[in-house]
């Protein structure tokens, strides 16, 4: 499997050797694609229904329904988001070990040095090289993936609650116990909005740091969930 | 004691008619079918007087304001000459002592078959001083009077959840009436309850002699098991995204849809949109107003009235969880950025050493 790349230039280094690892399955590259169009979606409707734009103009309502397209684009979006979440959380037990749900908690003693390693040398910066890369997960991401679960789960609940005052089918039904015990829809709407922006802050710092990855180390981080492999320098320390 | 309401009617001098007629509007009120009309006639002739006791705590009367206001005068005339209303500070001739006793004996003389009515809600810090009467807390003449109360209605968003009282920081510690006592207790939330919703559901409560079905909050479904949202007529503007954006605009004009003036439609259960006030003249967003959620939880809370989102707390009254949102990203790309320009600075050699490796390959 191993290809070993001969030196162009004799003079410099020696060369290095590359594995090529099949880390993303199809099932975790689908789920991470459709994972983000349906989160984009989710964003732009759900600022939109916050905060709605006039677009069109129109002599009267009949001719439009505008509004109600957003809404529907919202809620289609979601349930195809939450049957995914779903999906992926299932294979987090029958995926390979990257997709593994073990990843996400930081169980070991190695997953928390491994944090603490990709704290001072990529995050801040104190250490220059970082000499162990994971080949999947870094620590650090997959415990804050765990987090991001955490919002998946408060904003599919608070979605569905306010879903379930515009529905009688079974699924919305079994959330619209979480009304009164947040304090009534306009609370639930509330905190269903602010989650919102914890979505756009975690895709900014998500997408940023897998271009910085990418760029660093120079293993096809971005490529890699497209095309699910990864490459692993031999000299490393093989995890 | 004793009376059935047909023979209370009669020595009145309402005619057999009148009788009918007030059944007939009864069930109607009820939301009973037409053919259920025989059932209530049945009822009425046999069913004695039921004895109702209307109390009153922490509150401001607009629900007794609004009740007589109701759109049947036939239903509510004869409601309120039906119903021996024992007891209940605003109307009854008795004061003192004697008002005292009235209340007394109204709760033993009809253990177990006396309805009560609470409007407002019950203080419960400091041992409850913040509201009382003849010298009790309004926590023990709860109590008192519920213990062997047929049923329990309350009254309004006070006694269903607490309303202006409860709102932050609630210094008296009201309370509603569901979380007191024991027993179930229906609500009829709403600054005050629609006339008409209050007078369907007392005459329910008479006609059929149960309670009426109820939704996971303790309200009637029949009137709050939709949004005002749902059934609002500027409902066609909401769902074309024409919206009105200033009280004074040309929208406003049109009557468009208030959604961004802060209209709470989409977050409110109650009957406004269906059955109106003033004997169904209007709603609040008829009359140009969004809905203010004056029958849900909390909802002096979730103010500001004329925004869609409440205020974001401790920050002011002008920051929304957008203001505060859009301010995180911003700060979040300029980290972001920062970092992108820290790591070509700090880690030049291993950016190097990537690309000498580059260069080998080719
Ligand atoms: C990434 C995930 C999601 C984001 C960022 C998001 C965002 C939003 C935002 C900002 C609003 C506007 C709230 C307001 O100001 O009134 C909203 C409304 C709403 N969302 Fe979501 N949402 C997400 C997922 C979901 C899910 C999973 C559901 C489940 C069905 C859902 C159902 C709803 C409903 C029912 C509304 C109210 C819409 C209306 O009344 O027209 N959302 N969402
Ligand atoms: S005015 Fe209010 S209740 Fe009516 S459609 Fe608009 S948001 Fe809904």
């Amino acid at each position: 499997m191993s290809t070993t790349l001969q030196p162009a230039r004799p003079t410099m280094k020696k060369p290095v050797d590359y594995y090529r690892i099949y880390v993303w399955e199809l099932p975790v590259r689908l789920y991470h694609g459709i994972n983000a169009v349906a989160m984009i979606l989710l964003c732009v409707t759900g600022y939109l229904i916050g905060e709605p734009h006039r677009v069109f103009y129109a002599a009267e309502a009949y001719q439009l329904y505008w509004f109600g397209i957003v809404r529907f684009i919202h809620f289609v979006s979601a349930f195809i988001w939450t049957f995914n979440f779903a999906f992926r959380i299932y294979w987090g037990f029958v995926g390979n070990r990257y997709a593994s749900w073990r990843n996400y908690f930081p169980i070991t003693k190695q997953q928390r040095h491994d944090i603490w390693n990709v704290l001072t040398t990529d995050v801040l910066q104190f250490r220059v090289k970082n000499d162990e890369i994971d080949i999947g997960h870094n620590s650090l991401a997959a415990f804050t993936y765990f987090i991001t679960f955490l919002f998946f789960l408060a904003q599919v609940v608070t979605g569905f609650a306010l879903y379930s005052s515009m529905s009688t089918s079974a699924l919305p039904s079994m959330f619209n116990w979480i009304v009164p015990i947040m304090g009534g829809e306009a609370v639930v709407r509330f905190w269903h909005h602010l989650f919102m922006w914890f979505f756009v802050v975690f895709m900014i710092v998500h997408i940023y740091l897998a271009f910085y990855h990418d760029y660093i180390e120079g293993r096809g981080t971005i490529s890699s969930i497209v095309g699910g492999w990864k490459f692993h320098r031999e000299d490393d320390d093989n995890k | 004691m004793g009376l059935t309401i047909w023979q209370s009617m009669q020595q009145k001098g309402y005619s057999r008619r009148d009788f009918i007629q007030f059944c007939t509007a009864a069930a109607t009120v009820a939301g009973l079918e037409h053919s259920a009309v025989g059932q209530v006639v049945n009822a009425f002739e046999k069913k004695e007087k039921p004895a109702v006791i209307w109390m009153h705590f922490q509150e401001c009367t607009c629900c007794s304001e609004s009740f007589i206001r109701a759109s049947h005068p036939v239903v509510l005339d004869v409601l309120l000459d039906v119903l021996s209303l024992n007891y209940t500070e605003t109307l009854m001739a008795a004061s003192g002592a004697q008002a005292e006793k009235s209340l007394q004996d109204t709760i033993k003389n009809n253990k177990g078959k006396y309805i009560v009515l609470v409007e407002g809600a019950v203080p419960t810090k400091d041992d409850g001083v913040y509201c009382m009467i003849g010298g009790k807390t309004a926590e023990s003449i709860l109590q008192e009077v519920s213990k062997d109360a047929a049923a329990i209605i309350a009254w309004g968003s006070c006694a269903s959840n607490g309303c202006i009282q409860a709102a932050k920081p609630n210094p008296t510690g009201a309370t509603p009436i569901h979380k007191l006592v024991d027993k179930p207790v229906i609500n009829v939330p709403g600054c005050p309850p629609i006339a008409d919703v209050m007078m369907a559901v007392v005459t329910h409560i008479l006609a059929l002699g149960q309670m009426p079905q109820l939704d996971n909050q303790g309200r009637p479904k029949e009137f709050y098991g939709r949004r005002v949202h749902d059934t609002c007529y500027r409902r066609a503007y909401y769902d074309a995204g024409l919206f009105v954006e200033a009280w004074d605009d040309e929208n406003a004009r049109k009557g468009y849809c208030l959604y961004k003036m802060g209209c709470r439609g989409p977050v409110t259960y109650n009957a406004c949109s269906v059955v109106k006030w003033n004997e169904g003249t209007s709603y609040p967003i008829q009359s140009g107003h969004g809905c203010i959620g004056c029958s849900e939880e909390g909802f002096w809370d979730n103010g500001p009235f004329y925004r869609h989102l409440p205020k974001f707390p401790g920050f002011g009254i002008e920051s929304t969880a957008d203001t505060i949102g859009t301010l995180v990203g911003i700060a979040t790309v300029a980290g972001v950025a920062a970092h992108a320009v820290v790591t070509n600075v700090r880690k030049k050699s291993v950016i190097a050493d990537v690309h000498t490796e580059d260069m080998k390959e080719s």
